[in-house]
């Protein structure tokens, strides 16, 4: 039997407090019916005797203390699941918002799920090509990861993603991705240009959008994400597909985050952020991966904004210690116009290693990878040089590097919101901008390697 | 039983009242659901709990049992090549019962009651006994003899004793006590995570713990019984330095502790330590490791415990004689656990929201570690290591855990984000680490290592330090700017950092260096550099030396197979000769 109280002692913020409250559980749902007849969504906070402290979802605006119901549901949110929701558009509380019809649950899952036992977990170690040379070539994506892109406001972050949730696939396989797509307080536009780009392309079929946007109730922002890598893990590891889970914005999510916690006017940690926010972010992006003998997997990309594109700022800060890397968009390169404009020495994928080589992309990537790298931070070491001194004092070696970071960025980081670059592509013209280095500066390449590939592309450079 | 009931739920804390009846770190069941918690607070007969489980869905008026002892650990064989949880339970037999995710309310001794073991008396019928002493042995695994030990604070005569092959559970000695009582011996001792184990007497330690990294042993060593910590900004490799110690370090016994990280990476050391060789015995890794994992995800309070269920099962085992090394990554998460709670706790906060009393925990942690001459008649020495990670926010060193973890542990291995953008790893700064543990180790490596050994790092030290200097210089005037003789320093000190310090943790033969190779390595450069330098007084030109084609053997030395070390003195004698060349032909022009 489902209570009502009308015994509202407090509204505060996005939180009310109700007394003589019997038996409410902590992370209960609630349901507030409004004198008008409206109603409104929360979830409890916090039970303390007789008193519940409640979240509201679509905020407290115009709740009177004296005519408003509470009711208490018995159980903590829950989405309804089923292979139909593949191409539909859900809001911040699951509920369909494109007009399709409602959703038959096969099941109904608690959006909080259990941690995975890492004994259950298999380690992801399968190359996911995403078409950029900078991703596949240099932070190589693994099914299972988490890798996120941080970016600042203004970078083009949402083409970037858009155009990996187009191309991404698993080499000599014919699956498909799913996407799962979570929207936390971005723009119109910018959910606009994700669904049009997923309609564009037919990937909306293979689409799940959870969507609240910056007009949408801020604490909604809180189950988003979580919505989204329950559909996640129904797709992965019931139905057995592969998931692509992007959310953004985290920054939105993680300023809900602290909008609530003032309320409860908790201790604050750095930046006014709550002390927790470490363990609540893990609780998100630790749902990724893969399960020993389970055919799906979730891979997730993450995107922040940074404020002041600021690294050591608490959100990217905590996210690059939960994440398996970092993919760090770089607004000097941006304003040189060159797309995606990924700052290659600071981004990082944890997991490549155990997913690029013979059998995964090509025997010669990780060496390639350490020499391009290495060719690059001398470049740019020439270049920091240059700007001192001018290229007429730079050294004939430096100038050799100097000349290389420019064409690496230009040929190899820059390419087009179209283009769809194959691994064998990437590692080829990794291959031709070495070759324009002495073949003695490639130490960090094994020499049968040289031998097998520099000589073609020797003749090559040396013919233009 | 006896039992309170809820009056309070806020996220891991619940308070309850109608507990007269319980200590304070006490462990209590939550709930029908049986939830596992610990008492840290009283107020009248209301206790506040940290819950090990997710709390969602408790209410008010549910029960709260009392179980009337203090948050434990099963101490005893089969520990070692187990996966625990933060509060000990065994994360396979949790899949094997649960399923892939760990749900609530499952209960599993950290000890399995149905492996049985053979037990080996080492006392007989009619022997005097006292805390410490071994009853009798058991063959945990091809590495480990587990001993099994008069539980402290007994003593008497051993009434009965046999040779056994049983579970943990039954009895295998019975000791009668000064005042005619009888106390039955199991193979299986349990201890309360929070009191340290005792030990007879605590020793300086003076012996280094070889880890088979290059820029520890050789600039920054940590000795057996020594403390060390890693800080670093993420992505500056401070799990990878901790998974190689686990990995390389020349312990009996590794206890290793995933602290609030990531999930992935504890599967990573559980699919690869099983497959790993350890160089000292030549046996798979796992047979003398226990882990522990409570990854970020898992609950918070529980996280609180792990490091010391860690460490206490680390203490039994140093009790036993051997040397153990414990590695925690990462503390930082230990002390945000701290400061979740006590913020639910609403106490007055110190630095940053953590708890005044942070500091004081983190120094009671390390100072379990030591050298110390175990309990026991036959006076066995046993050491405990402990290297803690340290994740500062930002890679600020003002951070209060980073802090508070130099005020009590002797080594500092300072991550530096700009050495890993440079992929130099492991990225452990040489100008701003130290280790105090060197002029205790300073006997033992002259003893072992020649005095040549402690004149070469002292010159590579100061060697890297004028490197430092003369960078600024190079920066504005440019390498070529440079006397010859600080060129050769810039050379040298290149060398040292490429060829030396630099070491792929991912390469086959790199990714251990035995000390003797280290040594043999060092020696190669050190002796080009002196040869360098006796040439450049020849009047030799630097840029001669700089193309000498015996540079590039040098760099290749560090993939020297350990069985090959003969090379190092071929490539020395090719220093020589091609030195002795350039010489002549400064005569002959």
């Amino acid at each position: 039997m489902i209570k009502e109280y009308n015994t509202i002692r407090e509204v505060a913020g996005p939180l009310m407090l109700v007394e003589q409250v019997e038996g409410a559980k902590y992370e209960e749902l609630v349901e507030i019916e409004l004198p008008d007849g409206e109603l409104r969504n929360g979830r409890v906070l916090e039970v303390n005797r007789d008193k519940a402290l409640i979240q509201l979802f679509e905020g407290v605006t115009g709740v009177n203390i004296f005519n408003t119901k509470v009711r208490f549901k018995g159980k903590g949110m829950e989405l309804d699941v089923s292979q139909d929701i593949l191409g539909r558009v859900f809001d911040g509380q699951g509920r369909p918002i494109d007009k399709g019809p409602k959703i038959i649950p096969e099941k109904r899952l608690d959006i909080n799920s259990s941690p995975i036992n890492p004994y259950a977990r298999d380690y992801p170690s399968e190359f996911i090509q995403t078409g950029f040379s900078t991703i596949d070539g240099l932070n190589t994506l693994v099914r299972g990861q988490k890798l996120p892109i941080f970016s600042g406001n203004g970078l083009p972050h949402s083409q970037m993603a858009a155009q990996i949730a187009r191309q991404a696939k698993v080499l000599g396989t014919e699956e498909e991705f799913a996407v799962v797509f979570a929207a936390m307080g971005i723009t119109f536009e910018e959910a606009q240009y994700f669904i049009q780009d997923f309609q564009k392309t037919g990937a909306i079929e293979r689409t799940v959008l959870f969507v609240n946007l910056a007009s949408d109730p801020p604490i909604e922002r809180l189950t988003t994400p979580r919505l989204a890598l329950t559909a996640a893990e129904y797709l992965a590891f019931e139905i057995g597909m592969h998931v692509l889970v992007i959310l953004t914005d985290m920054t939105n999510y993680c300023e809900a985050l602290r909008e609530v916690s003032a309320a409860r006017q908790e201790v604050p940690g750095r930046r006014g952020y709550p002390g927790y926010l470490y363990t609540d972010l893990s609780s998100i992006y630790e749902r990724a991966g893969r399960i020993k003998g389970k055919k799906g997997s979730i891979t997730q990309i993450p995107i922040l904004t940074m404020p002041e594109d600021d690294k050591t700022h608490p959100i990217p800060d905590l996210t690059g210690y939960i994440t398996e890397g970092q993919i760090v968009l770089s607004r000097t390169m941006h304003m040189r116009g060159i797309y995606p404009p990924v700052d290659v020495l600071q981004s990082l994928s944890r997991l490549k290693d155990k997913g690029i080589g013979e059998g995964k992309t090509r025997e010669d990537h990780a060496d390639v990878f350490n020499q391009l790298f290495a060719a690059y931070a001398r470049g740019l070491e020439a270049r920091e040089l240059e700007v001192i001194l001018g290229e007429a004092a730079l050294s004939d070696m430096d100038r050799i590097f100097y000349r290389f970071a420019e064409s690496y960025e230009r040929r190899y980081i820059a390419q087009k919101e179209t283009e769809d670059r194959d691994i064998a592509f990437t590692l080829d013209l990794g291959w031709e901008l070495m070759a324009t280095l002495p073949a003695a500066e490639l130490k960090r390449i094994r020499p049968e390697f040289i031998e097998k590939y520099l000589s073609k592309y020797k003749e090559k450079v040396e013919a233009t | 039983m006896d039992a309170g009931s809820i009056v309070k739920v806020a996220g891991p804390l619940v308070i309850a009242e109608g507990m007269q009846n319980a200590r304070i770190y006490d462990v209590v069941r939550v709930s029908e659901q049986r939830l596992m918690g610990e008492i840290i607070e009283m107020r009248r007969d209301e206790a506040s709990i940290q819950v090990y489980e997710e709390t969602g869905g408790l209410g008010i008026g549910e029960p709260v049992y009392l179980s009337g002892h203090p948050l434990s650990v099963e101490l005893g064989p089969g520990l070692i090549e187990s996966i625990y949880d933060g509060v000990q339970r065994p994360l396979d037999i949790i899949k094997e019962t649960a399923g892939d995710l760990i749900t609530r309310g499952i209960d599993i001794p950290g000890l399995s009651r149905d492996r049985k073991w053979s037990f080996n008396p080492s006392v007989r019928v009619g022997d005097s006994v006292a805390e410490g002493d071994v009853l009798g042995t058991v063959e945990e695994s091809v590495l480990v003899e587990h001993k099994i030990m008069v539980p402290p604070g007994v003593k008497g005569v051993v009434k009965s004793i046999e040779r056994l092959e049983c579970t943990v559970e039954k009895t295998v000695a019975v000791i009668e006590t000064e005042n005619g009582k009888d106390v039955e011996i199991t193979m299986i001792a349990k201890w309360p995570v929070r009191k340290p184990r005792p030990y007879k007497e605590k020793l300086t330690p003076d012996e280094p713990l070889s880890t088979g990294q290059r820029v520890i042993d050789a600039l920054f060593p940590i000795s057996k019984g020594g403390t060390a910590c890693i800080p670093g900004p993420f992505g500056s490799g401070k799990t990878v330095v901790q998974h190689q110690l686990a990995k390389y370090a020349d312990a009996q016994i590794i206890v290793y502790v995933g602290c609030g990280e990531r999930g992935n990476e504890m599967t990573d050391v559980l699919m690869e330590f099983p497959e790993l060789i350890d160089p000292h015995s030549g046996e798979p890794l796992m047979k003398r490791t226990i882990l522990i994992a409570n990854t970020s995800n898992m609950p918070v309070a529980a996280r609180e415990a792990s490091v010391y269920t860690g460490i206490t099962i680390a203490e039994y085992y140093r009790d036993m004689g051997f040397s153990v090394a414990l590695m925690a990554d990462s503390t930082s998460r230990w002390a945000e656990a701290m400061r979740e709670m006590s913020g639910r706790l609403e106490e007055m906060p110190g630095d940053e929201g953590y708890p005044a009393y942070m500091g004081t925990r983190i120094a009671e942690f390390y100072e379990r570690a030591g050298k110390v001459i175990c309990l026991g008649n036959d006076d066995r020495i046993g050491t405990l290591s402990a290297v803690g990670a340290v994740s500062p926010p930002g890679g600020d060193l003002a951070d209060p855990v980073v802090q508070s973890t130099l005020r009590v542990v002797k080594v500092f291995w300072g991550l530096e984000d700009k050495l890993a953008y440079r992929r130099h790893f492991p990225a452990i700064s040489w100008l701003n680490s130290y280790s105090l543990y060197i002029p205790n180790l300073k006997e033992y490596f002259v003893k072992n290592y020649g005095q040549e050994w402690i004149d070469n790092l002292n010159r590579a030290m100061v060697i890297l330090q004028e490197e430092a200097e003369l960078e600024e210089i190079v920066r504005l005037v440019g390498l070529d700017a440079l006397s010859p003789d600080n060129r050769l320093i810039m050379e040298t000190a290149k060398s040292i950092r490429e060829d030396f310090l630099h070491q792929n943790a991912f390469d086959e033969v790199d990714t251990y260096s035995s000390f003797e190779k280290m040594v043999k390595l060092m020696e190669l450069i050190m002796h080009f550099h002196n040869q360098a330098e006796d040439a450049l007084k020849n009047e030799v030109p630097m840029l001669d030396i700089t193309v000498l084609q015996v540079r590039e053997k040098i760099a290749r030395a560090k993939y020297i197979h350990e069985d090959k070390k003969e090379e190092f003195e071929n490539i020395k004698l090719e220093i020589t000769k091609g030195f002795q060349e350039l010489k002549e032909k400064l005569v002959d022009v």
